[in-house]
């Protein structure tokens, strides 16, 4: 059993009742009546956070919707998801803070909105704050779009401090990444793809933290991919400012090679950089400079990106890859210790967005997830919960999956081989 | 059936054997006949062009196939169609290779995932343009009667330059030394991804070569403002006498074609006795059919060089033969500088 937020890392027992964690001990005896899952070799966690999807709901739900985004996250052993705003319309009222929240109540996992920066998402006027806050909003952002105005920006986080909102910025200056569809380096030069520079990124992140030591504000960057971007994040930690980074499971593992087939399942905003921006990345994460990981799932359908890769749209799924990349790639290599993995992709986004969830302390919401470290298995879209295909990871095989979900106390994803004796 | 791509994913073999193939339909025009007969070849030209589609489809007829050509402008693609639903309705029909030009790099590639026909790259957005290339480098073979230590200076609008990735990965591949040249938002903004130098100075970039190849300005494909103005362009990277002379003795002037008059070249200089514009746009028919029947590989001709490779250059080769020069050319790019 593993509990970042308690430290703890041992062989334990769970007891759930109603819905809550009611004792962690080292060993509890169970009543005749009450059904029990054994889960000896596995991992017993927290379930995974995760605080950037795209459910495409409303507005474009042949991509996504709430219920089978959400069947997906429980799929990849995630209980709860921060959904981003850029919908049809967009989270940027509290009706449509309302209408999440009334379509999470049936979902497969806890379901948070995050509420639009401005209204419209089109950077003008500040969204109304107070009531999306008042309406249940965990964060603000304009994510698939920057927030180009620097005063906007400024005024936003100054407001979104007083609900003790974080502000997430989804970095880049539009005028350097114009027309860009991939990183801008040696294979975008190679291919004639059109580039997205580091530095469209690196320039927002710096006015970022520059704006949120200005207001004090939370300020929370999201999909870092760039290692100039890890290198100011750390630099603005050390003297205190108040910032936390996520990454995302691609970013981790993938270098702007994989275009070279011009297959658009390798196409995302921000695009798969170069192996130093990697390396960079995984030493933010290791060092904590980056917080959490999180997926940034954005769902298209097929025929949207069968296409041109310059009239593909930008995004890939992540929810049902993401423990397994990260099991994988950095888990089983030694890279992060089990616990630290929990971390990243449980313990401390939950912090961040201040929700529930990332803990088994007694009294808190029995959400858990049952790894099994050694599991090997093949990723296969078409077995994907999720409505869409647009994984970069087809094919790959994978060590450790997520084999029960457990929110609220209830089964929502089992793929264990030993079921539960009652 | 094989994909015709891009000239980097193409050996110097490869490279060489499709030169060796459409030196003899040039020299030889009845070679060619009855290759492709019964075979379909079908052009899918999603931007504008003359002598690419034209000579496609003459060296198509050349070689007895069918030929259909379908009109962007008056086919489904208005209604929507996909590139790919568009290709596999030209497979349906009966189409053996298929000839994509398109504005979006890597648009052939992906058609290729999808389909048994072969295709073959007509040009894609800013990436390659292999036959563009191969008729380069047949060009320069028949009139310096070699490629391989050649210096060859490829001026103008890099980046944008479809042409001249697959120049630089070409002329490279058999043992030029390739020198890109143009203002610095011209190059491309990596330019050790590329085998060549890279040099702002057209002095330096024009000095001691061999094949001065002069691009043209892509209008229609910069973002807008790369330079001050085409005006400034002109006055400092339009190629003028003047500059031609600090190439090297003989050098030849190339352009891909169509030119902008008096931007990237002087018109005295495109049409002056250096110039070797014509040449390249008729060998585009003969690199063309080599390209076709490699493609649905069908016997490609050979003629012994010894005996029928005329040097019909300037500068005859030391023995007064063709003497093919097959040095080892590393295949990847980083290896080659």
């Amino acid at each position: 059993m593993i509990d970042p937020s308690a430290g703890l890392d041992r062989a334990a027992d769970v007891l759930i009742v109603d819905g809550r964690i009611a004792a962690v001990e080292s060993h509890l005896d169970a009543r005749a009546d009450v059904p029990v899952i054994d889960a000896a070799g596995m991992i017993v966690a927290p379930g995974l956070v995760d605080m950037h999807v795209h459910f495409r709901d409303p507005g474009q739900t042949h991509k996504e919707d709430i219920t089978s985004g959400a069947e997906a996250a429980a799929r990849g052993g995630f209980t709860a998801v921060a959904c981003m705003p850029n919908t049809l319309p967009p989270i940027d009222h509290p009706t449509v803070v309302e209408y999440v929240k009334s379509r999470a109540r049936s979902a497969a996992c806890r379901v948070y909105p995050i509420a639009a920066v401005s209204k419209g998402q089109v950077g003008q006027e500040l969204a109304p704050i107070a009531g999306l806050a008042a309406s249940g909003a965990v964060a603000l952002s304009d994510d698939g779009v920057p927030v180009a105005s620097a005063g906007l920006l400024r005024r936003a986080m100054s407001y979104a401090s007083m609900f003790d909102l974080p502000v997430i910025e989804h970095c880049e200056d539009l005028t350097l990444s114009e027309g860009g569809v991939m990183h801008e380096g040696a294979w975008s030069t190679v291919l004639g793809l059109r580039g997205i520079p580091a530095a469209s990124e690196e320039a927002v992140v710096a006015r970022d933290l520059l704006l949120a030591e200005v207001t004090g504000a939370r300020l929370h960057v999201a999909h870092v991919s760039s290692a100039g971007s890890v290198r100011m994040i750390r630099e603005a930690k050390r003297r205190g400012v108040t910032v936390t980074a996520e990454v995302t499971p691609h970013h981790l593992v993938l270098t702007d090679e994989s275009v070279q087939g011009f297959d658009a399942a390798f196409k995302m905003n921000p695009p798969l950089r170069t192996p130093a921006d990697v390396e960079a990345v995984r030493e933010g994460l290791l060092d904590g400079t980056i917080d959490a990981i999180a997926t940034d799932h954005a769902p298209h359908a097929p025929e949207e990106k069968m296409v041109e890769f310059d009239a593909a749209p930008f995004g890939v799924i992540g929810l049902e890859t993401a423990l397994g990349v990260v099991w994988t790639a950095l888990v089983q290599t030694g890279a992060l210790t089990p616990a630290d993995a929990i971390m990243k992709l449980s313990t401390a986004p939950a912090s961040i967005l201040k929700i529930p969830g990332g803990t088994l302390r007694p009294g808190s919401p029995a959400d858990l997830v049952l790894i099994d470290p050694n599991r090997k298995w093949t990723v296969d879209a078409a077995t994907f919960a999720s409505k869409s295909r647009n994984t970069p990871f087809q094919g790959w095989t994978m060590t450790g999956k997520a084999v029960m979900t457990i929110v609220g106390g209830e089964i929502k994803h089992s793929d264990l081989e030993v079921e539960a004796r009652v | 059936m094989r994909h015709l791509l891009s000239l980097r994913e193409l050996s110097a073999e490869e490279i060489e054997t499709l030169l060796d193939a459409a030196n003899a339909y040039a020299e030889h025009s009845g070679l060619a006949a009855p290759a492709l007969r019964g075979r379909t070849v079908a052009t899918l030209f999603y931007e504008p062009s003359t002598r690419t589609e034209i000579s496609f489809e003459l060296a198509a007829k050349r070689l007895s196939a069918d030929v259909v050509r379908c009109d962007v402008d008056r086919s489904s693609v208005c209604k929507g169609e996909s590139l790919l639903d568009t290709v596999r309705t030209l497979e349906a029909l009966g189409a053996d290779a298929i000839i994509i030009r398109h504005s979006a790099a890597g648009a052939p590639h992906l058609a290729s995932t999808v389909l048994q026909a072969a295709v073959v790259n007509a040009g894609d957005g800013m990436h390659e343009h292999p036959t563009q290339g191969l008729l380069d480098l047949l060009t320069v073979r028949q009139r310096l009667g070699r490629i391989a230590g050649l210096r060859i200076a490829i001026v103008g609008d890099i980046r944008h330059s479809r042409v001249a990735r697959s120049a630089a990965w070409g002329f490279s591949r058999l043992g030029a030394k390739v020198t890109l040249v143009g203002p610095a938002t011209l190059l491309p903004p990596d330019p050790e991804a590329l085998p060549a130098r890279c040099t702002t100075s057209v002095e330096d970039g024009l000095r001691g070569a061999d094949v001065v190849m002069v691009l043209r300005m892509q209008l229609e494909r910069q973002a807008g403002g790369d330079v001050p103005s085409v005006r400034e362009y002109a006055a400092a990277y339009g190629l003028t006498e003047q500059l031609l002379a600090k190439s090297a003795p003989g050098a030849i002037v190339m352009h891909p074609g169509p030119v902008n008059p008096g931007i990237e070249v002087r018109d005295e200089v495109a049409s002056g006795p250096r110039s070797v514009i014509a040449q390249q746009v008729t060998n585009g028919i003969f690199v063309r059919m080599a390209a076709l029947v490699w493609a649905l590989e069908r016997e490609l001709p050979f003629v012994d060089s010894r005996s029928s490779f005329v040097d019909t250059g300037t500068r005859p080769t030391t023995n007064g033969q063709f003497v093919r020069e097959r040095s080892a050319v590393p295949a990847s790019a980083a290896d080659t500088e």
